[in-house]
């Protein structure tokens, strides 16, 4: 069995957990000195993980570990908005592309590295898009601001990913980031918008195993494509909400997907205290409950949106971690549920490597 | 030479840098440039760019609040805090 390891992005550094079966696990850390972790993620060509920060006090960063967090390194060279004065406030998103890694950020942006991440540079600032002038203003933002937290590459076109935009929607890019197309066709959104293409909020973008089909959990309800973003359905039926974060696609069967439907209110908790994954199995139509070995008393747990990962071996293993600092694993495809660590801090992200 | 004090948060993000130092400087601005050459990025963790001082970040010249443009004497004390915060 080969070794498996969670990389876990916290309010209080990153933290990574390993095991050798999926069974019993390890926790290692805080690593990146306890600054906030919002995404790290490993590069299976280098075996280098990244893990994107942003300190209250000292900024933006990217860190770096090329042997498994034993040594570590941060660098934010080239991360800035240097034309209009704009504060970049938060980086997450991260993605390996090509041997690029490229990086979310907020306002909302891509910044690149080709150099393993010792120096970034802007590739984008999806400059062209409708209302962009508008809702790139800072006094028309919300509390915390819109950034840019997901990319999504394509799995064999290299120049060709799409790019979430909080508040505003998907856009799809096939020359490498110079020009972009709005993907938000079908989506629900409750709130009046001013252009027809944009004002949709999608929470967690995944793409199914074909790489054809997209799931996205949104604001407004669970939704599905079968002709990669270019137009959704909703498929929230049978869920217990509509509202949530985290979602994760099976790696081998384009029809089963996995969320965490959460209360839409301010408490965005798993509902009546009790824990539970979704699962469809048939792209929707159908949603079973997961809750076996989940806490089903006084549990208000929340996951963020990259708070959940499935690794890609034949049985894959499902994975997430909580706002409250828990991270349970199901080694059968989320019929059952372990809890490898109950008292992190709480936790953004959680991405899982699997290392042969 | 003016005394440099820094904040503990940054010792472990570059090898080496003490916690309080001596800069031959004319200017706050000028202390941290010298600092940045000899630790590649610790600018950065302390200003945005512009440069400005970091919301957080304060620095005082002689135990009075001082921005990046203070001019700093021979014997001057200067202190870079980040603020007391979180939790």
């Amino acid at each position: 069995m080969p070794q498996t390891v969670l990389l876990v992005g916290t309010r209080k550094g990153c933290f990574l957990v390993t095991s050798d079966d999926r069974r019993d696990w390890e926790v290692r850390g805080p690593f990146c000195e306890g600054w906030p972790i919002y995404h790290a993620v490993f590069d299976e060509s280098t075996g280098t993980i990244y893990a994107a920060g942003a300190s209250e006090w000292h900024g933006t960063t990217i860190w770096r570990s090329p042997d498994l967090g034993e040594t570590w390194e941060q660098s934010s060279e080239g991360l800035a908005y240097e034309d209009d004065g704009r504060k970049l406030t938060k980086v997450s998103g991260l993605t390996i592309r090509d041997g690029r890694i490229l990086a979310g950020a907020e306002p909302a942006g891509i910044f690149e590295s080709a150099d393993g991440g010792r120096t970034w540079s802007l590739l984008t600032r999806l400059e062209g898009l409708p209302g962009r002038p508008e809702w790139d203003e800072p006094s028309n933002q919300p509390p915390g601001h819109l950034g840019l937290p997901a990319i999504l590459p394509h799995p064999s076109e290299d120049d060709r990913f799409w790019a979430v935009v909080q508040g505003i929607g998907i856009f799809e890019t096939t020359d490498g980031g110079s020009s972009w197309t709005p993907r938000n066709r079908g989506l629900r959104a409750d709130w009046p918008r001013e252009h027809e293409e944009i004002g949709f909020c999608v929470h967690k973008l995944v793409l199914a195993a074909d790489g054809e089909r997209m799931y996205q959990q949104n604001h407004c309800g669970m939704h599905r494509s079968d002709d990669a973003g270019k137009s959704w359905t909703e498929i929230t039926e049978g869920l217990p909400t509509d509202f949530g974060f985290a979602a994760a696609a099976h790696p081998h069967d384009r029809d089963t997907f996995y969320v965490v439907p959460l209360d839409p209110g301010h408490g965005r908790c798993m509902p009546d205290g009790k824990a539970a994954v979704w699962r469809t199995r048939d792209a929707g139509e159908t949603w079973q409950r997961l809750d076996r070995g989940l806490p089903q008393r006084d549990a208000h747990l929340g996951v963020l949106r990259e708070g959940m990962a499935i690794d890609r071996l034949a049985d894959p293993g499902l994975y997430f971690g909580t706002s409250t600092g828990q991270v349970f694993t199901s080694a059968d495809e989320g019929e059952t549920w372990t809890e490898a660590a109950g008292y992190l801090p709480g936790i953004h992200s959680v991405e899982v490597a699997v290392l042969d | 030479m003016a005394h440099l004090r820094l904040p503990p948060t940054l010792q472990p993000l570059f090898a080496g840098l003490p916690r309080r130092l001596d800069v031959d400087a004319p200017t706050v601005a000028a202390a941290l440039e010298q600092l940045d050459e000899r630790w590649p990025g610790l600018q950065d963790r302390l200003c945005h760019r512009g440069p400005e001082l970091r919301m957080h970040i304060h620095v005082y010249v002689d135990g009075r609040r001082a921005d990046l443009d203070a001019p700093i004497g021979d014997t001057s004390r200067v202190d870079v805090i980040a603020a007391i915060s979180g939790g």
